[in-house]
């Protein structure tokens, strides 16, 4: 990696200062993607802003929401009895993230500020109607993800808590890149009084999607067998070595009938 | 303490220090006043180097010396010798371009080394490496095996027209051509066989020292084979004799055959170390790997057997193409050739047999040998082969695989491919195998499978190898520019310990234990006090190291040869000692005891007196206890068996599961059944991974889209399954253990079991053959394409 300066500060708001006065300067959270990409030299920041000194970690079980700290690693979520009770689908996805070895540096806020279109959490987030605090305001998460590796994050901007709403019922099914095992297809299926949400990870060429085909067939009625019959396009989807657009689409089918069929 | 001797399950001695991180490897030799190459090397598949400036780079802060290819030819280094080499058809000598260590003029494929820049740091060489101006001008690139030999193909060496390095064959065609024709059925496949990054655990690594003060050159280096290397890279390349150079290969984790070869950074290295006066380390990053050490496979084949009406096998015509990449790699053309189409008669007695082989040059990384080199290429065509002549005939596939064995009393068998089989028994191995895998029950674990949404297949192969290489004599008229007999060194020190220096090395195969219970066995010493040596030039006695499961086979049998010197020095000594007759003297687990009498004497007491020559025989023998032996091997081995694959297809993704998997071997005689198993095991799991995982994907244009592990999939411990091992033995009849060799067998058998199980579970679609690797991508494709053929129950 290049040379680059190293601050580790103690508040939040000495870190937005640092990576708000500095274009150049990059926030570490758990660094699962960043130090690779550091690593192969793909990045030059000047300052790396070292964010685990943050008092941002913690899962905060409400009646209604769950809110849960930025800098909280994937191992925690995982390993949250409370929250495996309250919301079964996000402790079983953040169980099923990279190794063990990274589910206990990854954090939470580090995926979502950094939106991999392969990343799992962006869909939870998405269908769980999440709600992205940062150091300056709140946002929902539909307005949150805008394609690609993008957010509607600020410069300098720091996420500093995720609050979730509870569903009724949740799952999340994830159908793996034989090599790097990051979703080829990722369904997150959560019940919600309301209304059936549904987001799909790793398939979209502009990242994580709501399927509304699907949310809708499944608010009607909530089985497999509803959304059985509703292809999506692959002309939106990525195609690579591994899955062919046509297969993610078929893909995004089986594994969102896999997730309805297992939430609970 | 139990019994350790031949036929014990003991723990691995060396694990204690691999699991506890003890192991002590390239990289973490570190020498005073070190410095660290790093390798600038092509992004290009192929381009002329138009300009090449280092001015700035050799500025940067930390810089010691940038060298590129001029500088190396201005020292008169000379560039990477092949060690095999093929004649064509014509009787022509193949093509052997030359294979600058660092580029010349040109790079051939993307990881080509350019240049070199040493520094006082990794960082500060890093660094550096990006000043260097290098302008390209880009040529059109070949990539594939089949697109090398395209008309207007671009063409990889300007003196190869049509890139094709020979054009060889083997067998008798006119016979073949004369079966063929009066054959009742025909079946024809054409195959092709993966390209494979080998990617051992621990990345290549090369530290270069020089002696100021003796001028001795050491070359410290992740090898299979120091002495090997100390050999093409003194002679060839450096130009250093050998009492200057000592080649050292420590812990090493992990070969495959990719640590085989003499490559480039071996060369900078210690060519750098010269003119630096200085250590210069060099240590790959893993993306470095994947495009610098020699890929494995990469053929394209055509294969037809002709047949009896009764589907006996009439003879057999292949023709393969077969990759070698950019340049040739140390033993490259021996793969496709003499490891590969001398096996194609497997364990069949099809009596006529001819095979063509092109190989061609591209712009990719250089192919060479990756466990079992050759013979899974040999095994997977015709095991395929036999299965597609089940499927077009009606046959039954085990029928018509126990109608053409060679029967168990036909050993010693000669094959039409040159080699002649000493012993086997397939019918015992395919029996076992069979009762093992319940193969009789399948039908009811396949409609079980179906009522759940699985499509379950189970494949068989019945495979042999050729290893235990080689007798030198033999292997020489086949091109072999080396020796491959195998040397021991056995010191029984005073006391009665024992140090063992081997030329054959253990990278992972368990050698400090398997060598030592041999040792033990033989001469009644426990393991604790038997030390195995390999690895430095400067120690052992000159061998050739470890490849084609022959560690045993060969350098076991120097051994014993050794192990045979010292005991009958031993029994003169002890003759001496008891007043007895030299004939009266017998030996067993050290001790040495006059026949009819209680009088004896023990190891101990005879390598005392060795050492201490008081009472000693001194006029008619030299003290001390210590013998080498030279054993060059009379023929190959031939291990074989049978493996039984079974696996389910979900239907609605195309993703394999295996569900069952039993490797049933004929390895010769079992040291350590526990070793063994793992070795077949380790063999399986990188034949499972060839069969549907792993792939070296080159794009049209050369770039590798499979370049890290991000896209190349490894086989994880959750994509296999228990794989059950058994032996069933049958004694090699030509070296003095009976044994054959177990490292390649599991790599070698395993691919076309488990393809045969893809292609048996998709049975109702009506599927006769698909390439590897069997991903769920490509299965999916297959059952969207295709429909069953009767209606799914």
């Amino acid at each position: 990696m290049y040379d680059f300066a190293y601050q580790k500060p103690a508040s939040v708001a000495d870190a937005v200062k640092l990576l708000s006065e500095d274009p150049e300067a990059k926030a570490l959270a758990g660094g699962q993607t960043f130090i690779p990409v550091l690593k192969q030299r793909l990045a030059k920041p000047s300052t790396i802003v070292d964010l685990g000194k943050l008092d941002l970690r913690g899962i905060t079980i409400g009646a209604d929401t769950v809110t849960i700290g930025a800098m909280t690693t994937h191992a925690a979520v995982a390993s949250s009895k409370e929250l495996k009770a309250k919301i079964p689908g996000l402790q079983e996805l953040a169980s099923w993230i990279g190794d063990e070895a990274v589910r206990h540096r990854g954090t939470m806020g580090g995926s979502l500020a950094n939106n991999d279109p392969a990343a799992c959490y962006p869909s939870a987030a998405l269908a769980m109607d999440a709600t992205i605090k940062t150091d300056r305001r709140e946002i929902k998460a539909d307005d949150f993800f805008q394609g690609m590796f993008t957010t509607a994050l600020e410069p300098g901007e720091i996420i500093t808590s995720v609050t979730f709403k509870v569903p009724q019922k949740s799952a999340y099914e994830k159908f793996r890149n034989p090599a790097s095992r990051y979703a080829i297809v990722g369904v997150f299926v959560a019940q919600h009084a309301n209304g059936v949400r549904l987001a799909i990870t790793g398939a979209g060429q502009g990242g994580v999607f709501r399927h509304t085909a699907f949310e809708q067939a499944l608010s009607a009625n909530f089985s497999p067998d509803a959304i059985a019959g509703i292809a999506t396009p692959p002309d939106d989807l990525n195609g690579d070595i591994h899955a062919s657009a046509e297969y993610r689409a078929h893909l995004i089918n089986v594994v969102a009938r896999r997730a309805v069929a297992k939430a609970r | 303490m139990g019994f350790e001797g031949i036929g014990a399950s003991v723990r691995r001695k060396e694990d204690a220090r691999f699991l506890s991180g003890r192991g002590h490897y390239t990289d973490d030799i570190n020498r005073p006043g070190q410095l660290y190459a790093f390798i600038k090397r092509s992004d290009r598949p192929h381009a002329r180097i138009a300009s090449l400036q280092t001015a700035q780079a050799a500025a940067a802060p930390g810089v010691v010396a940038v060298f590129t290819g001029a500088d190396m030819a201005a020292d008169n280094v000379g560039g990477l010798p092949c060690g095999w080499q093929i004649h064509s058809k014509d009787g022509s000598p193949m093509a052997e371009p030359p294979h600058p260590v660092l580029a010349i003029g040109k790079v051939r494929h993307v990881g080509d080394p350019v240049a070199v820049v040493i520094a006082e740091s990794r960082q500060a060489a890093k660094d550096a490496a990006e000043l260097l101006e290098i302008e390209y001008d880009d040529l059109p690139a070949v990539a594939t095996t089949l697109d090398a030999l395209e008309p207007g193909a671009p063409t990889v060496h300007d003196e190869v027209a049509g890139n094709v390095c020979y054009d060889w064959h083997i067998g008798d065609k006119a016979m073949v051509d004369a079966a063929f024709a009066r054959a009742a059925k025909v079946v024809k496949l054409e195959l092709t066989n993966n390209r494979l990054v080998p990617n051992a655990m621990e990345p290549r690594a090369a530290l270069g020292d020089f002696d100021t003060s003796s001028g001795d050159f050491t070359l410290y280096t992740t090898s299979q084979n120091p002495h090997v290397i100390r050999l093409l890279m003194g002679a060839f390349v450096l130009h250093i004799p050998e009492n200057k150079l000592r080649v050292v290969a420590p812990d090493v984790g992990g070969g495959f055959g990719s640590k085989i070869y003499h490559y480039a950074e071996e060369a900078i290295v210690t060519w750098a170390a010269g003119k630096l006066r200085r250590p210069v380390k060099w240590t790959a990053e893993r993306n470095e790997s994947f495009m610098s050490d020699a890929h494995g496979r990469d053929h394209v084949s055509t294969a037809e057997m002709a047949l009896d009406a009764d589907g006996t096998f009439l003879a057999l015509r292949v023709a393969t193409i077969a990759n070698m990449g950019a340049y040739l790699s140390t033993f490259a053309p021996c793969v496709p050739t003499y490891l590969y189409a001398t096996l194609l008669a497997g364990v069949y007695k099809t009596p006529a047999i001819y095979a063509e082989v092109k190989a061609v040059f591209t712009n990719t990384v250089p192919v060479d040998a990756y466990r079992g080199a050759g013979r899974p290429e040999a095994t997977y065509l015709l095991e395929r082969l036999v299965d597609v002549i089940a499927h077009d005939t009606g046959m039954d596939r085990v029928e018509i695989r126990r109608k053409n064995f060679i029967p168990a009393d036909a050993f010693p068998y000669q094959t039409p491919v040159a080699l002649q089989y000493d012993s086997g028994n397939h019918e015992m191995t395919l029996k076992a195998a069979l009762e093992a895998a319940d193969f009789a029950g399948f039908e009811a674990r396949r409609s079980a499978a179906r009522a759940k949404g699985k499509l379950r297949g189970i494949g068989i192969s019945t495979y042999l190898e050729a290893c235990g290489i080689a007798p030198s004599a033999v292997v020489g008229s086949l091109g072999a520019r080396a020796g491959l007999y195998e040397v021991a060194n056995v010191k029984v020190h005073p006391t009665g310990s024992i140090t063992v220096y081997t030329g054959t090395h253990s990278h992972g195969q368990g050698h400090e234990t398997t060598f030592a219970q041999l040792i033990s066995d033989q001469m009644g010493v426990p393991i604790d006090q038997i030390e195995v040596v390999h690895g430095d030039t400067s120690k052992i006695p000159f061998g050739m190291g470890t490849y084609g499961s022959r560690s045993l086979a060969v350098g076991g049998s120097a051994m014993v040869k050794a192990m045979d010197k010292i005991i009958a020095k031993g029994k003169k000594i002890a003759a001496h000692l008891m007043e007895a007759a030299v004939e009266d003297i017998e030996f067993d687990k050290g001790t040495f005891k006059v026949a009819g009498t209680d009088k004896s004497k023990t190891l101990t007491d005879i390598s005392l007196a060795a050492y201490v020559p008081h009472n000693y025989p001194i006029e008619e023998l030299e003290p001390g206890l210590d013998e080498t032996a030279f054993y060059d091997p009379k023929n190959f081995t031939f291990p074989g068996g049978c493996h039984v694959c079974e696996l389910e297809i979900d239907q609605e993704t195309g993703v394999v599961e295996l569900v069952n998997f039993v490797a049933v071997d004929d390895v010769g005689r079992v040291i350590n059944p526990m070793i063994v198993e793992g070795q077949v095991q380790g063999g399986v799991a990188q034949g499972v991974g060839q069969a549907l995982l792993e792939s070296a994907i080159y794009d049209s244009n050369g770039q590798l889209l499979s370049g890290s592990f991000m896209d190349y999939t490894m086989p994880r411990a959750n994509d296999l399954v228990n794989i059950s091992v058994g032996t069933e033995i049958t004694l090699c009849t030509h070296n003095p253990l009976g044994v054959k060799g177990c490292g390649e067998v599991g790599a070698i058998g395993s691919p076309p079991a488990v393809i045969n199980a893809v292609v048996d579970a998709l049975k109702e679609y009506g599927i006769r053959h698909l390439d590897m690797p069997a991903t769920g991508a490509k299965l999916w494709q297959i059952l969207q394409a295709n429909r069953p053929k009767m209606a799914a129950e």
